[in-house]
């Protein structure tokens, strides 16, 4: 009976509400009085539903701010943006808002509200009664991994950084919104619980399908979470908009090249792994000898397996520990230098990395 | 009314009161009826209408003050004046003003004074001193101005804000004795009356439950504020 209320109170991920939305950048351009050089400068880009878009590039290039100007709390110099058809200025700034889920650095959750007000927020603005916001909280509380009979009732200066951090997530999906913005969202997380939390967000990602634009000054997180990267130069110029398998293989130019560094080569192995690749024949002597790894091991941890065992190839095996193929340096160089994207599979390979 | 009709029986009455000894119990409770008790709510009365309008004009003051940073210095200035006059001079200062007098009205805007600088002050801080990432997350939430201030930033500045009701409403405990150099009424009237007659047990009574109530007023403001803040106390993770 709780269970089954649950579900029909609450517009769960899958439920009907309004997916994900399309996000349409058309020269949005922001300027500022008595500033020669604009913050960004004309900025067109097409965010597909459902996909996380990375902003990333130096401090300066104005990725911020192009996110800001999404939900308004920066407003447009020229240009537009549109949100499944509808211009942002179109709508009321609060409606706006409340219909965009938000996360940031600090995540800001509200330091006099237990875990349950904090998520309830959104929901509460917009009307929603009190059974059915606490139901979505319950039910978010467990989707980012806490306990919902323990950590509901607490307040935010009882949990670590994060716990805070999955309940600031919790929090921006609470009303199901079609277009979220992260703002640095990791950035102030140890690297251990970076990784956990950046992990867990691409499988939470895999199930809600929102289109999501995360803002990062990382190239490695960005490569990590992005379906799409937008790397902005100095003056919120756009140097590059691609896959991160397309930008690591041909960068745009000197700056993009740069700015991913002279190891994009690893980088891009990274993204995908033994399975994505076509192996050679296993030979016969699928006895004990020789290094052995799983199929979903990545490019550039086979290559590095290879290289510090002093063999130069590996044998692949599936989950029962069965042969599959061999894997060499000289295929692992091969994939990286042939044109579309390492391995086969062409699915911006990230999922399959991991 | 009762104060100004009870005299000391000093001189007559039992051996502790004509010896004037230190404290006469059986003085105090056979006057505790028709003294003490009205002075005591006398004194309540006057506090609390004194710190209830004063913090209502600080508080509406400092709300402005927080969305117009200009309008500190002005409230700030007038009212730090206020705060430094000597008390008994601000009373007799107001006295001839007209339409003040020897009147509560006299009493209370001079009480009023001196709860103004103070309460401003830490409503302004407590507001000023919300996390910034709190304020950010629910503007970008779309909470309108109206709602952040309401749902998140007074409450997060209830701490400070309690805190400046709970000086204010000591200060105001004490200075109210002052009043009664202008009408007889509170804890003052026996403390002048006794200073004038020299008899100890009035004068220590009066100023023993002055301190008393200040005391209790206090801890009752820091129930409140615990009570009011539940996040505050819940720290350890």
């Amino acid at each position: 009976m709780e269970s089954s209320s649950l579900a029909s109170a609450a517009p769960s991920a899958s439920g009907s509400a309004p997916q994900a939305a399309e996000i349409v950048f058309d020269a949005a351009t922001k300027r500022y009085p008595g500033r020669p050089e604009p913050a960004v400068s004309s900025l067109s880009l097409t965010i597909p539903a459902g996909e996380i878009c990375v902003l990333v590039g130096p401090s300066g290039g104005g990725k911020t701010t192009a996110m800001k100007m999404v939900n308004r709390l920066i407003d447009i110099t020229d240009g537009d943006i549109r949100i499944d058809g509808r211009s942002v200025r179109s709508l009321d700034v609060n409606d706006l808002r409340r219909g965009i889920g938000y996360v940031i650095q600090q995540v800001g959750l509200f330091p006099h509200m237990t875990v349950a007000a904090n998520i309830g927020t959104v929901p509460r603005l917009l009307g929603w009664d009190r059974q059915r916001i606490r139901a979505r909280a319950r039910e978010l509380v467990e989707l980012v991994g806490l306990e919902p009979d323990h950590d509901l009732d607490r307040y935010p200066a009882q949990l670590s950084g994060g716990q805070r951090q999955r309940v600031g997530l919790a929090r921006a999906m609470a009303a199901d919104p079609p277009l979220m913005l992260m703002d640095e969202p990791f950035g102030a997380i140890d690297p251990i619980t970076r990784e956990r939390l950046q992990d867990e967000f691409l499988r939470l990602h895999r199930e809600i399908r929102k289109t999501v634009i995360f803002v990062t000054h990382d190239i490695d997180e960005a490569i990590k979470m992005g379906d799409r990267i937008a790397i902005l130069r100095e003056g919120g110029v756009l140097a590059q908009y691609a896959s991160p398998d397309e930008i690591l293989a041909a960068p745009a130019d000197d700056f993009v090249a740069r700015f991913v560094g002279a190891d994009r080569g690893l980088k891009r192995l990274a993204l995908a792994s033994l399975g994505d690749v076509e192996l050679e024949p296993a030979n016969g002597s699928a006895g004990g000898e020789g290094l052995r790894a799983p199929l979903r091991t990545s490019l550039r941890d086979a290559l590095s397996l290879m290289l510090s065992h002093g063999g130069g190839s590996l044998t692949a095996v599936d989950d029962d520990g069965r042969a599959v193929g061999t894997a060499s340096v000289e295929l692992v160089s091969r994939a990286l230098s042939g044109k579309g994207p390492v391995g086969s599979g062409g699915r911006g390979g990230r999922g399959s990395a991991r | 009314m009762l104060a100004q009709t009870v005299i000391p029986d000093f001189g007559g009455g039992g051996a502790c009161v004509t010896q004037n000894r230190t404290f006469c119990w059986d003085w105090f409770s056979a006057h505790w009826g028709d003294t003490f008790q009205p002075a005591l709510l006398q004194h309540l009365a006057l506090t609390g209408i004194a710190v209830g309008i004063g913090f209502a004009i600080a508080f509406s003051c400092a709300l402005v003050a927080h969305r117009r940073a200009w309008f500190e210095r002005p409230f700030s200035g007038v009212s730090g004046l206020l705060y430094t006059i000597p008390s008994i001079a601000l009373f007799q200062l107001l006295v001839p003003v007209p339409g003040f007098g020897l009147t509560w009205v006299t009493a209370e805007v001079a009480l009023v004074s001196y709860t103004l600088l103070i309460i401003f002050r830490n409503v302004l801080t407590g507001l000023r001193e919300v996390p910034v990432e709190a304020r950010e997350a629910a503007t970008g939430m779309g909470f309108t101005p109206r709602q952040t201030l309401w749902r998140v930033e007074v409450p997060l500045a209830l701490p400070a804000i309690v805190a400046g009701v709970r000086v204010a409403t000591v200060t105001v405990i004490s200075l109210a004795t002052v009043a009664a150099y202008i009408i007889d009424a509170g804890l003052g009237a026996p403390i002048f009356h006794a200073q004038q007659t020299t008899f100890k047990t009035e004068f220590i009574a009066a100023g023993v439950l002055a301190v008393a109530l200040a005391l209790v007023a206090d801890g009752l403001l820091v129930a409140l504020q615990r009570g009011l803040t539940p996040w505050a106390r819940r720290r350890a993770a």
